[in-house]
């Protein structure tokens, strides 16, 4: 009669998960995946240190993030985001809905997005922002008028560049990357082009017209997993990739950084603002949750040390830009103090 | 051969005539059998490479995962950084920093010394720490520290950083590579097997990470799933087979089983984070969940298999106890479970196997975060093998890399175990009986 046990335990087991469903002891965390590391690094130094249960932390994107943070209040919702970018209103408010009112904003630090291209590849790439912008727009003017994207070929568009096909493999809009690239790169590119300069157009032409890549082949999404983007680039020496500085980082033996308005992308020229695509990191922390889920303050106070976050500290060593040291330290207060952030605009 | 007409094909026969039509058409019919004997023997054969390729590129990519560099030191516990009333805090990456700065006394820039202190795998200092822990008598002595080297040594160590490589494009300059070559040289560099793949949780170091949290996430995902998908799959089969009434509402149930067996596991990821997560808010990334989710999923290849080899019981046994007096049930249970039982295990050791390889649904429900520490029962925030391996593959450092394949080539092995645990049931229960 093996059978009834089996389903009298089976039974029992799930009376016993909805009484286990209620406490939790450990932090859970989600959110960007460009945060993920970082946040990474300091669970796992924060439990090293504490001998406190490690927190959870999941990659969500920043999105994703945002709508599991902003839930609600209490144990079935997590208690820190990671985000590539501010909080947007809309987000603000689906918080503010769902009772989550007190929140904190922790900017971290500086994350710098690269171009890369293959080391197999003989030419010094340096290119400027209009040019990346007419590479791989989906609309571009063309003759004074603004048409669908005409160009095939990197000289086309500049003729001391290569005659070599425009190939980018980029990530897909679900990406908080590609929000940043967009934002960061096309927009300025776009916003620099003598048709919209000439022409007049303010910021939310731009917005508008100016965020869509191409779509005709040129400008490959290549999905979430940025090991692929260099697996492929790898494979073909005059394709390029779009992938946060830390992928090119680590496999700088295959790759180089293609340069942009003559400024290679390393740390130093990230933290000097002088390379020009780089966008802030944050995370959020729900302040009702603080005192309450065990270990959270201790472990914002980890996040904020500067053990992590100055430079050379073990967020730098994985990529992280860091804030200049006046402008960190009041951050430092404000996030351990635990102030509330105001609405966005 | 007994009911072609006309009888005598033999070679003496020729003036018959269907001899004469079957005769001529010999070849083409040898032809084609040939033909398809060779496309058979073809498939197979391409089948089997792409197996091969398959299996060498993951063994040829991952095996490096399997050792791991390792450095032999002795370390002074020094008092003056480590104070028995301190503990656990201390200063124990200096300690580690200062033995291996014995052997190099020419550095001496601050900033040089740290990068030399970089030897070593960042739990190093903790793998110490719990030592002195648990004995603070040696606080002052001379320890032997064995502790893996951080990755990029790991990766020179193991040829993946190669020494041709432009100084500014390796990971490690010619200095670094001189160090590691020093230690080398005087035997302090092991390469052992990497046990720490097995026996470590997750990290962020390559070369601490290793699947236990996984190993257990899965096991406690794939018991929750057996738990309550075989009891209730062969439950379910044996009631449709042996008791169900034939009609309209029983054929609808079959084909919707049979659908749902067809059906892409990402929906039941959706599925249970709607239902279990969302209603009954259930915890994320808990394996208990995954199991849930994963019993969904395995419930109608269960019930398939099962009434398949109940189906295959011959009905003479059933009429044979019926005869002799036995109740329905006593037949079911006694004598057709025990000759379907071969066929029962086959399918749900089989139905278990792809429950364990299955990604999509336990991404939905959290099972790909990052945790330290392995799960200590189902509740428990955790991963799988297979989400595991999904994070990996997503991390930027080259560790990654190989430890990627390792972790397919472990999870791999898994599946073949449990499927020659399904054949050797089989063929012990056939004997039995």
């Amino acid at each position: 009669m093996s059978y009834v046990k089996f389903s009298t335990s089976a039974l029992s087991v799930l009376a016993l998960c909805a009484t286990a469903a209620v406490a939790r002891d450990e932090i859970r965390i989600v959110g960007s995946s460009t945060v993920f590391p970082y946040t990474q690094a300091v669970a796992e130094q924060f439990s090293n240190n504490t001998g406190a249960p490690s927190p959870v932390v999941e990659s969500t994107g920043t999105g994703g993030g945002m709508q599991i943070f902003c839930g609600g209040i209490g144990e079935a919702h997590p208690d820190l985001t990671g985000a590539s970018r501010a909080m947007k209103k809309s987000e603000y408010d689906l918080c503010v809905t769902n009772g989550v009112t007190d929140i904190t904003e922790a900017l971290i630090g500086f994350d710098g997005l690269s171009m890369a291209i293959s080391r197999s590849n003989d030419f010094d790439w340096d290119v400027t922002l209009p040019e990346i912008y007419l590479a791989l727009a989906a609309q571009v003017p063309v003759d004074g008028e603004w048409a669908d994207n005409p160009y095939t070929t990197w000289d086309q568009i500049n003729p001391e560049l290569p005659a070599v096909e425009i190939l980018a493999y980029g990530p897909p809009p679900t990406s908080g990357t590609r929000d940043a690239w967009v934002e960061l790169a096309m927009w300025a590119g776009c916003e620099e082009l003598d048709f919209v300069k000439d022409g007049g157009f303010d910021g939310d032409w731009v917005e508008e017209n100016c965020s869509r890549m191409r779509t005709d082949g040129p400008f490959v999404e290549a999905g979430e997993n940025d090991n692929l983007i260099v697996q492929r680039l790898d494979a073909d020496p005059n394709a390029m990739g779009i992938f946060g500085y830390s992928f090119l980082y680590e496999n700088l033996d295959n790759l180089k950084g293609v340069m942009i308005n003559g400024v290679e992308p390393n740390s130093d020229t990230i933290a000097d603002k002088s390379y020009p695509v780089s966008r802030p990191l944050y995370f959020y922390v729900k302040n009702a949750h603080r005192g309450v889920i065990p270990n959270l303050q201790e472990f914002v106070e980890e996040y904020m040390s500067d053990d992590a976050l100055e430079q050379g500290g073990y967020l730098s060593e994985r990529g992280l830009v860091s804030l200049e040291a006046e402008r960190m330290e009041a951050l430092q207060t404000a996030v351990i103090d635990g102030e509330n952030m105001s609405a966005p605009e | 051969m007994t009911d072609v007409p006309n009888g005598d094909l033999g070679p003496g026969s020729g003036g018959n005539k269907t001899s004469r039509i079957v005769r001529a058409g010999l070849a083409r019919r040898h032809r084609s059998e040939l033909i398809l004997k060779a496309a058979g023997l073809a498939a197979i054969l391409f089948a089997f490479s792409m197996l091969l390729i398959l299996v060498g590129s993951l063994v040829g990519s991952g095996y490096k995962a399997f050792t791991q560099t390792h450095i032999e030191l002795e370390v002074y516990v020094d008092p003056d950084e480590i104070e028995v009333d301190k503990l656990p805090r201390g200063g124990f990456d200096d300690v580690l920093e200062a033995a291996l700065l014995a052997r190099f006394p020419s550095v001496t820039e601050r900033a040089e010394q740290r990068e030399l202190g970089r030897i070593f795998s960042n739990g190093a200092q903790f793998t110490l720490r719990d030592r002195v822990v648990a004995d603070p008598g040696l606080i002052g002595q001379t320890v032997t520290v064995r502790a893996p080297l951080s990755d990029p040594y790991d990766q020179l160590n193991k040829g993946l950083i190669e020494r041709e490589t432009a100084e500014v494009n390796r990971r490690l300059d010619d200095r670094q590579i001189a160090w590691f070559d020093a230690l080398d040289e005087e035997g302090l560099i092991t390469t052992p097997f990497n046990w720490a793949l097995f026996t470590n949780a997750d990290s962020r170091f390559p070369e601490l990470a290793g699947l236990k949290g996984a190993l257990v996430g899965s096991f406690w995902a794939l018991l929750t799933c057996f738990i309550i998908s075989v009891p209730l799959g062969i439950g379910a089969a044996i009631y449709l087979e042996e008791f169900a009434p034939r009609n309209r509402l029983s054929d609808l149930i079959e084909v919707n089983i049979n659908n749902l067996a067809a059906v892409p596991s990402v929906v039941f990821g959706l599925l249970a984070l709607a239902v279990f997560i969302g209603w009954f808010g259930m915890p994320r990334s808990a394996p208990f969940v995954g199991g849930l989710t994963l019993a969904l999923m395995t419930m109608p290849t269960i019930i398939i298999a099962t009434r398949a080899a109940l189906k295959a019981v011959p009905p003479s046994i059933r009429e044979a106890a019926l005869g002799v007096g036995a109740s329905e049930q006593q037949v079911v249970f006694q004598h057709v479970l025990p000759l379907a039982m071969p066929g029962i295990l086959t399918g749900t050791i089989i139905g278990l196997a792809q429950a364990l390889g299955e990604t999509a649904p336990l991404l939905l429900i959290g099972m790909n975060a990052f945790i330290t520490s392995a799960p200590s029962s189902p509740f428990d925030s955790a991963t799988a093998l297979p989400t595991q391996i999904f994070i990996w593959a997503d991390s930027p450092e080259r560790g990654f890399v190989s430890r990627t394949s390792a972790a397919i080539l472990v999870l791999l092995g898994f599946l073949i175990t449990m499927n020659a645990i399904a054949i050797f049931l089989r063929h012990r229960f056939q004997r039995r009986t």
